[in-house]
């Protein structure tokens, strides 16, 4: 694997060598170093055209556990605000020979065009409303350490489907993984042909109660004044997920950040039903994988750790 | 008549040609067998039998196996000129139009400033005549600077030399001004071309509203914006009796809502591209805006068959290629980003007999009478091969292979929708206007003894 553009683009296998992965770095992160040598004297880029506090904070916090140097740029302030085109960033950056280049863009297809563009490996961290692979990863991981497997399991994707790319790599991801997945919400914001992907569509809750797991998505304020939805209450009344529709064996999911009393009430949030939290902490590991499978993965094997390891999927070296 | 009556070339040298053993096909003159065509003072004099005519010091080309079709008219091309020459202007423009088999073109009127003035038209006229290599027209817009809200000066226009009008790259929304410009047309003339879209529909679409644009997460253009926007404008020609002209046809809806038109006997007529002819919106997959980020999208399958059915049973009348050229640091960019358009002139005949004629789709015959099907809706005479006609002459090489793009363009631009792709079928010769308005660099002519 050269880059990360899509889970699109991957196979059940590449997935879960990737999850696979880590796990053993979730092994990493419980030692009281948390740091492995594995990038050492290796640059990764983050470049990040949107905002962003989860994506962000955590590639370069995976960055930095692996020991790579990290160069962190946002649009905002840099000289994207001169009006560069991303093609030129680009070449800027690919002079200081980054072995990674992480690019959040408000477009579909940057990721795919940068790694046109520059010799270094390319991790797509959502572009557009098309994808957002790394996400779909971490959900995944975050399923099957609870689930154990994905095989059969029946997932909802709830609410703004039209404008998510969590929800497009979230569906090819759970999919591939072997569940069953249904896209839920006013059809307004159901894009049309979604089917396409394999999955069902549903315009009411009035199933939900099949779902395993329940994956809500974020409602954009502004939706309203484009008319996809008449109000944020008749939304909430129609579409959140609370307590009352929830039954207390299945999953709450969110790729942050929640609109509370919006996509999930409140106490659905704090309830041990809602894996937020281990979503976000999976978020960690599961993109050091990602930097670690593209940049170390296909080199050469793991180094071993003295006297650890046995059993486990793989090794990730002292710490540093 | 001939085409420069109507239309402004620079003046050059007439032809004097003799196309030996040439397959001479032009289905509309009922011309179609084997002859020396014989191109005397930029006329054709005669089609002789193989071999028969006399050379007369004229050039002499051995066009044994070769194909003479009627030089073709493609009423839809961006010149780009004023205000975007590094794109394009009326010298390479009609540079690529010569180099794809076209002795005429429409240019439309979206340039920067819209071409909306009577000395708009003249100052392009006086370009044309200076720098053009085939013969072009110049559309002048529907309202004032493309606004959508007052007519331009449509008489004035007229006189001035406008062939028409048309605000294309944007439609006209107001159903209000939309009615007023067809009344008007009763005393300037000139058929109204239209780019039919509801921007309402469209809002920030890129491509086909579809399964491949849910995929992508794409902002969809549905087919409705165009069919819609369709039969509001043929119900009020229909209620006008104005004479209008659709242009870029893409959608299946489309195609029905026209044909259902003139069997009302609407004065309608129709043109669909090459590329919408051709692929179909799976190409988007590649996010590849170079080549498939035009508007309208390329649709689905069934909308690519339907407009062939419309090629076949004449609802299409004309192939037009909407050449719209664009540098590369405008296509260099994200899919949604980059802008929207793609070249065709170089390319239509080539693609559409590589796509269509080779596969058996339609016939060859057919081709060639669309690729020739855009001047009548303009009240252009239609280019003849018959004796006695003003030379516009394609000579074609029907098992040419070529990659597109490996020689590069003749066009400023270089977001050709067929770059890479390997056609079959070459324009060798073009003959506009009775002038040689172009050959290709490898293909020699002899001269006579």
């Amino acid at each position: 694997m050269k880059h990360l553009l899509a889970i699109e683009q991957l196979s059940r296998e590449e997935i879960e060598a990737i999850l696979d992965r880590a796990e053993s770095f979730a092994e990493v992160g419980r030692r009281d170093i948390k740091k492995v040598p594995t990038l050492r004297g290796r640059t990764v880029v983050t470049l990040f055209y949107e905002a962003s506090t989860r994506t962000s904070s955590s590639f370069e916090l995976a960055a930095k556990r692996l020991s790579a140097d990290l160069v962190s740029v946002k649009a905002a302030g840099s000289s994207v605000d001169k009006g560069e085109s991303l093609k030129d960033t680009v070449a800027t950056l690919s002079a200081y020979d980054p072995a990674a280049i992480v690019i959040r863009h408000p477009y579909a297809g940057a990721a795919q065009m940068v790694a046109g563009w520059t010799e270094a490996a390319v991790v797509n961290a959502g572009d557009g409303k098309h994808e957002h692979p790394s996400q779909a990863l971490l959900d995944v991981y975050t399923l099957r350490r609870r689930l154990g497997s994905l095989e059969g399991k029946r997932i909802w994707i709830v609410g703004d489907v039209l404008h998510s790319r969590v929800a497009r790599s979230n569906l090819i991801a759970f999919e591939r993984m072997g569940a069953e997945v249904t896209v839920c919400g006013p059809p307004t914001l159901i894009p049309r042909g979604i089917e396409e992907l394999g999955c069902e569509v549903s315009y009411s809750l009035e199933r939900i109660g099949e779902a395993e797991v329940i994956y809500a998505l974020r409602l954009q304020q502004e939706r309203m004044s484009e008319s996809f939805v008449p109000s944020l209450r008749e939304y909430a009344a129609t579409f959140q997920i609370d307590s009352r529709r929830l039954n207390p064996r299945q999953l709450v999911m969110h790729p942050g950040p929640v609109n509370r009393g919006v996509e999930l009430s409140g106490d659905v949030i704090d309830s041990p039903q809602s894996l937020i939290a281990e979503q976000v902490a999976a978020g960690l590991v599961v993109r050091m994988a990602i930097l670690y499978e593209l940049l170390a993965g296909g080199e050469r094997p793991a180094p071993v750790s003295e006297g650890e390891g046995a059993g486990q999927p793989a090794q990730i070296g002292q710490p540093a | 008549m001939s085409l420069t009556d109507t239309l402004d070339v620079r003046p050059g040298e007439d032809a004097n040609l003799v196309l030996r053993r040439a397959t001479v096909l032009d289905p509309v003159a009922g011309i179609d067998g084997v002859h020396d065509v014989v191109v005397r003072d930029g006329r054709i004099a005669e089609l002789a039998g193989p071999g028969e005519a006399p050379t007369d010091g004229a050039e002499v080309v051995e066009a044994e196996g070769l194909h003479a079709f009627p030089a073709f008219f493609d009423p839809h091309v961006h010149l780009r000129t004023p205000g975007h020459e590094h794109k394009e202007d009326v010298e390479t423009g009609t540079r690529a139009a010569a180099a794809g088999g076209y002795c005429g073109i429409l240019a439309m009127a979206n340039t920067v400033p819209p071409v909306s003035t009577a000395a708009d038209v003249s100052a392009l006229r006086e370009q044309a005549r200076a720098s053009a290599s085939v013969p072009v027209g110049f559309l002048a817009t529907v309202t004032r600077d493309m606004k959508g809200e007052e007519l331009t000066e449509m008489v004035e226009l007229r006189e001035a030399g406008a062939l028409g009008f048309s605000d294309d790259g944007l439609p006209i929304v107001s159903s209000r001004v939309m009615r007023r410009a067809l009344q008007y047309q009763r005393l300037c003339g000139g058929t109204i071309a239209l780019h039919e879209e509801d921007p309402e529909l469209s809002g920030d679409g890129v491509m086909h509203e579809g399964p491949v644009s849910a995929v992508l997460g794409l902002a969809g253009i549905p087919s409705v914006s165009e069919s819609t926007m369709i039969a509001r404008d043929a119900a009020l020609a229909a209620y006008e009796g104005a004479r209008i002209h659709v242009q870029h046809l893409s959608a299946a809806e489309s195609v029905e809502i026209v044909r259902a038109a003139k069997a009302a006997g609407v004065q309608i007529s129709a043109e669909a591209s090459p590329h919408h002819l051709c692929l179909t919106d799976e190409e988007v997959r590649s996010l590849d805006p170079h080549r498939f980020k035009m508007n309208p999208p390329l649709r689905r399958e069934p909308d690519r068959q339907a407009l062939i059915d419309g090629l076949r049973d004449g609802t299409i009348e004309c192939v037009a290629t909407d050449h719209a050229p664009h540098q590369a640091e405008e296509k260099d960019v994200p899919f949604e980003q980059a802008a929207m358009g793609v070249t065709g002139l170089e390319t239509a005949f080539a693609a559409l007999h590589t796509e269509l004629v080779l596969p058996g789709v339609i016939d060859l015959s057919l081709l060639v009478e669309r690729m020739a099907g855009g001047a009548a809706p303009f009240g252009i005479e239609r280019p003849s091969l018959a004796p006695g006609s003003e030379a516009n002459v394609a000579l074609c090489d029907l098992a040419a292979e070529w990659t597109v793009g490996e020689d590069g363009y003749e066009s400023r631009s270089q977001n050709s929708w067929c770059a890479g792709r390997a056609l079959t079928g070459r324009v060798l010769v073009t003959v506009a206007a009775g002038q040689v308005a172009f050959r290709l660099r490898s293909f020699s002519l002899g001269v006579a003894a």
